[in-house]
């Protein structure tokens, strides 16, 4: 990881006045963290706190056990040229997570879904969640050391991704590889306008 | 722990678009009678010049859904300004995406 969040107040020079926002997600410790670090010059976290059900929520006799808990959330920002600030949020994949969804897809471009060929399985709840927000997304494979290449097509297959969906890979540590999957993702969601907007 | 409510004077939901992309910069001279510890801490660090909902969350280490909130009471108010008028659409526009894309690409 290139360095840890950060807490402190950074300004945006005066002459940014607009902002876009895409999120990075993935199931918990593929690497999104790292993905935003090599990408944005700055990593900022904040702490949400979210009200989640126990263990036991189809229990019928009466209301579930609530439990509260913190989720620390790391997100970066890049300036794309004088007026406009790119961020990009980690967005935590567990589907038990989803109060934070709320504040996080509303208003987001699109969503980049990044995944371990070792662990494809984990993957299906989120993209169900994505579809449900109405998120548009791409998928990156990050290479982790050791593990086995899968030709794409199989991973297509085990994620059930559509046809028109980008499936590329990346190195979440390496910076160029990052912005490439990020351009992979922004290029397909220019793809759905609506024909008269483009 | 105190209840986010109770830092948002009640409220639950932010009473406009706020996001945690939203930009805002205090306005000039801002009135702090009548305004709750949380919503001077958010006004107070806003002076310093332009920042999105989720910096003033990071650096004030308040949860981004309650900043939500108090930013948009403040905005309310006259408090805070955004420097941003982005009209609300379903889509994104073309125009963004194409400028996004663009500062990508810049800096591959």
């Amino acid at each position: 990881m290139a360095s840890a969040p950060s807490r402190e107040i950074a300004y945006h020079p005066s002459t940014v006045t607009r902002s876009a926002k895409l999120l990075i997600t993935g199931p918990f410790g593929v690497g999104k963290t790292t993905l935003v670090g090599s990408v944005a010059p700055l990593l900022l976290r904040m702490d949400e706190s979210i009200t989640e059900a126990s263990v036991g929520v189809d229990d019928l006799r009466g209301t579930p056990e609530k439990t509260t808990t913190t989720v620390a959330m790391d997100f970066g920002r890049l300036h794309l040229n004088e007026s406009l600030v790119l961020y990009l949020f980690g967005t935590p994949g567990q589907v038990r997570f989803r109060p934070l969804w709320e504040g996080l897809a509303d208003g987001a471009l699109g969503a980049l879904v990044l995944v371990d060929t070792r662990d494809l399985d984990r993957c299906h709840d989120l993209l169900d969640l994505l579809e449900e927000q109405g998120l548009p997304y791409a998928v990156a494979v990050n290479r982790f050391d050791g593990a086995r290449e899968y030709p794409a097509d199989e991973v297509r297959q085990a994620l059930d991704l559509a046809d028109d969906t980008p499936l590329t890979t990346c190195d979440a540590r390496d910076r160029a590889s990052c912005v490439q999957a990020l351009i992979t993702l922004v290029e397909y969601l220019m793809t759905r306008l609506p024909p008269s907007a483009g | 722990m105190v209840r986010p409510y109770v830092r948002t004077g009640g409220r639950s939901r932010p009473s406009r678009d706020v996001r945690l992309e939203t930009l805002v910069i205090a306005a000039h001279n801002p009135l702090l009678q009548g305004l709750s510890p949380e919503a001077r801490r958010v006004l107070d660090v806003c002076k310093g010049g332009v920042l999105a909902v989720a910096e003033i969350a990071a650096g004030l280490d308040l949860p981004p859904s309650v900043v939500r909130i108090v930013v948009s009471g403040l905005i309310d108010s006259g408090h805070l300004t955004a420097p941003e008028r982005r009209s609300r659409a379903d889509a994104p526009s073309a125009d963004l995406l194409k400028e996004v894309l663009h500062g990508l690409r810049s800096i591959a």
